[in-house]
């Protein structure tokens, strides 16, 4: 399985990160029934020479856990900076290869009083630090039941030899009343494999007076159209925020939804909540738009919501003519993982159950699996049989299906993608599906795994970005 | 009032060689001197416009200009818009220039310029507005003025005074700029004596080559933590013999004399009156054209122009 995760490239691996939550950080919060959260502190400083009061360092699950020190040879200013080593490719110190953390002070800091995060830094080579900002709290706010709620990313940030000053405009102040995530990063070696290090000093909040004119979008500010079936949801993607600075640059951020204020031009078709989840309620057209801080974002999405309609039957079938993985027809041969969380993966995968019938819908797919927790022998049996549903025009989705051998363990190429070892698939890409439509495939287990299916182990799902799947079994 | 700010400015017009180098000391040492000089000392109205009437600018105290100027090639800076009449207009009590983005008699962008030409113009003075201006690389607006014997004494032998241009690209950053034109020789009646004479022969070994075009007396200001696009601020110069002084709201930036090194010419500003303009360019030679990031259509917003006599306090 660990091999799966090095298919992909590295920055979509870190770009998922900022989805990944609560990785081992268990911890109590008892304030006691009288707790008053009115009265936060409003300290600016994360690290002027030190960790500031209540400050905490928390790296990510798999990332190399001694990437950061505090440096007090390289500095901008003071007595010390905070040290950044970011690892080689194949590092055994972190098993995900990468270096990132998040620094939060769990006691809670109103920084309605700031218009940006900004520090010092610099870099031991010119680079592109993946991810940074704040916002990131682990899930472990006392405050919020929302994880990392009010997250801001600056996504793929230049960083030079010398020291340079960088701002991060904090998308809306007034949010921020009781804010736990202080700074986080995430970045791993460049395309060669190399690391490097990298100093930030100086990192605090502060009130500059100068980030100005905002320009907030959604979708990344395009207006889209969409079709969603009822009962269904999607996530507002795409929340930007864009500040002018006193350089003149427009900066952007990724601005979490919870930052804007949404609209649904028709409630009885839609809603959405405060986190950006848009619920299809009833049939009909409504428009989704937003505001962040009283200013209109660009980008919005023309939702057509349509009635559900369910996959075809399958026919009767006696028990020693199919296995099944995924049918309310048949009784499943295994139970499978729909969400195998595949590093690098935007996949949100919802197993949807609208009058007893059950349906797989995957939204934003890039890549992910369906992972047997048993094999299947397949050796009597010629058949794949899918059912596809889509709702955008052009949609294409990629189906491996893999056999991974008496070794029972999946093996890939980390270049390639392709089975190595006793690993065997076969490919094929699912075409011609019409929007609105169900569309059932029957592919014959040929190619590589026309000899060896006694032990299928994984569908592979690649691209779409949209479908929903039904009724997936092998027969004869 | 940040008087830690201020220059300490002397009574130029009673300098004695002594004082001038005592101000030049002053002004090297920046700020740290205690400060004595109030940032304005001009208060008889002479002329005030608060913008109180909705519709057209009041054509009683303002020209409209129109075109790409008189040689159709971007007002001798590349400028990118055609200036119409209808985009300036008052309401609320603000006059606004809007940029707008649309072809027009072959511009790509279209704003306006007025001017108080003929119909306000004044020697020395205080000339101030309030103003609230746009952002983005290429705009270009300005409160400046002009010699009104520009028709006689082409430009830039009338003088420019630049009491406030802005890149949009710096939003807070503007600049201060005075235009004159270079030396020309003219040997003295015999009558004047040799001091004049020597003058002359100073003059025909080292014209000065002027200071205008893009090689003006220039200085910038930083508003540090404020914005020129953000908030309204009062941009002004307070105008007398021998010096122009430059201020944004409280705070006296720069006074440039005829001594200056950056006046590489004669002092051009005593011969006698200057009107205003106000206008919003877009791209040209100062900031460069706009980009696929700048905002269109944009106002800038002004709140009042005022001016006030030269009382001699100087």
């Amino acid at each position: 399985m660990k091999n799966e995760k090095r298919i992909y490239s590295r920055l979509a691996l870190f770009l998922s990160l900022i989805i990944v939550v609560g990785v081992g950080c268990e911890r109590d919060f008892d304030f006691g029934d009288d707790a008053q959260f009115a009265k936060f502190g409003n300290n600016p400083d994360i690290f002027i020479d030190g960790f500031s009061a209540g400050l905490e360092y928390l790296p990510f699950a798999g990332s190399k856990f001694d990437a950061f020190s505090v440096d007090t040879d390289v500095k901008y200013s003071g007595e010390a900076s905070m040290r950044f080593d970011v690892p080689n490719a194949f590092d055994p110190g972190t098993s995900l290869g990468f270096a990132g953390a998040i620094f939060p002070d769990y006691g809670g800091r109103d920084l309605t009083g700031y218009d940006a995060l900004t520090f010092w830094a610099k870099a031991s080579k010119a680079e592109t630090i993946s991810a940074i900002g704040f916002g990131n709290d682990f899930e472990q706010s006392p405050y919020r039941e929302t994880g990392s709620k009010y997250l801001v990313t600056k996504f793929d940030l230049r960083i030079s030899t010398g020291w340079t000053k960088y701002i991060i405009p904090i998308p809306d102040p007034s949010k921020l009343v009781d804010e736990t995530g202080m700074f986080w990063y995430a970045e791993g070696p460049d395309a060669n494999g190399d690391g490097y290090t990298f100093w930030i000093d100086e990192l605090k909040f502060e009130k500059l007076g100068t980030i100005a004119q905002p320009q907030p979008a959604i979708f990344n500010g395009v207006d889209g159209t969409g079709v969603n079936l009822v009962g269904t949801e999607r996530q507002i993607s795409g929340t930007t925020q864009t500040f002018n600075l006193a350089n003149g640059v427009n900066e952007t951020v990724f601005a979490a939804p919870a930052y804007f204020d949404f609209t649904s031009s028709n409630t009885s078709v839609a809603s959405v909540s405060e986190i950006g989840i848009i619920s299809a309620i009833g049939e009909g057209v409504t428009e989704i738009t937003a505001t962040l801080a009283g200013v209109r974002a660009n980008g919005s999405l023309e939702l057509t919501v349509g009635e559900f309609s369910f996959a075809p039957t399958p026919p009767a079938r006696d028990a020693e003519d199919v296995k099944s993985i995924f049918s309310d027809a048949y009784a499943n041969a295994t139970e499978s993982n729909f969400t195998p969380g595949f590093g690098g993966s935007t996949t949100e995968t919802t197993i949807l159950t609208i009058n007893g019938d059950n349906v797989a819908t995957y939204f934003n797919n890039n890549f992910t699996g369906i992972i047997f927790d048993n094999t299947i022998d397949a050796s009597a049996l010629t058949t794949l049989h899918v059912d596809v549903f889509v709702q955008e025009a052009g949609t294409e989705v990629g189906l491996q299906i893999r056999d991974i051998g008496a070794n029972q363990t999946i093996e890939t190429d980390v270049n390639t993608g392709n089975p190595i070892g006793d690993d065997k698939d076969f490919r094929t890409t699912l075409t011609g599906l019409t929007p609105g439509e169900w569309t059932s495939f029957d592919i014959p287990l040929g190619g590589d795994i026309a000899s060896q299916k006694d032990n299928l182990g994984a569908l592979i799902l690649v691209g779409g970005p949209n479908f929903t799947l039904d009724n997936i079994y092998f027969y004869r | 009032m940040k008087k830690g700010n201020q220059m300490k400015l002397e009574k130029l017009s009673l300098l004695s060689q002594r004082a001038l180098f005592l101000v030049l000391v002053l002004l090297g040492m920046g700020c740290a001197t205690e400060s004595t000089q109030t940032v304005v000392n001009f208060t008889e109205l002479t002329f005030a416009e608060e913008f109180d009437v909705d519709g057209p600018p009041n054509p009683g105290k303002w020209i409209l200009e129109q075109g790409r100027g008189p040689n159709e090639d971007g007002w001798g800076n590349n400028e990118l818009q055609y200036y119409r009449p209808e985009n300036a207009t008052v309401s609320n009590g603000y006059l606004i220039i809007t940029a707008k983005r649309e072809q027009f008699e072959g511009a790509s962008y279209t704003s306006a310029r007025m001017t108080t030409k003929g119909k306000f113009e004044q020697q020395y003075g205080r000339f101030e507005a309030r103003m609230r201006l746009p952002y983005g690389q290429g705009m270009w607006p300005a409160f400046w003025m002009l010699g009104a014997d520009i028709d006689t004494n082409p430009w830039p032998g009338a003088g420019e005074i630049d009491i406030m241009e802005n890149k949009g690209r710096t939003p807070s950053i503007i600049s201060a700029a005075l235009h004159g034109p270079p030396d020309v020789c003219v040997e003295p009646p015999s009558t004047e004596g040799p001091d004049a004479y020597n003058a002359y022969l100073n003059c025909l070994q080292n014209p000065r080559d002027g200071y205008f075009g893009d090689d003006p007396a220039f200085k910038e200001y930083d508003l540090v933590n404020e914005r020129v696009d953000t908030e309204f601020h009062v941009y002004g110069v307070e105008w007398g013999p021998q010096y122009v002084n430059f201020y944004v709201d409280d705070v006296l930036f720069k006074q440039f004399t005829p001594e200056d090194e950056e006046i590489d010419g004669p002092w051009v500003f005593d011969k006698g009156p200057f009107y205003m303009l106000l206008n919003l360019a877009v791209g040209g030679n100062f900031d460069g054209p706009p980009n696929a990031e700048t905002v269109f259509p944009q106002s800038m917003l002004v709140d009042y122009v005022r001016v006030y006599k030269y009382n001699g306090l100087d």
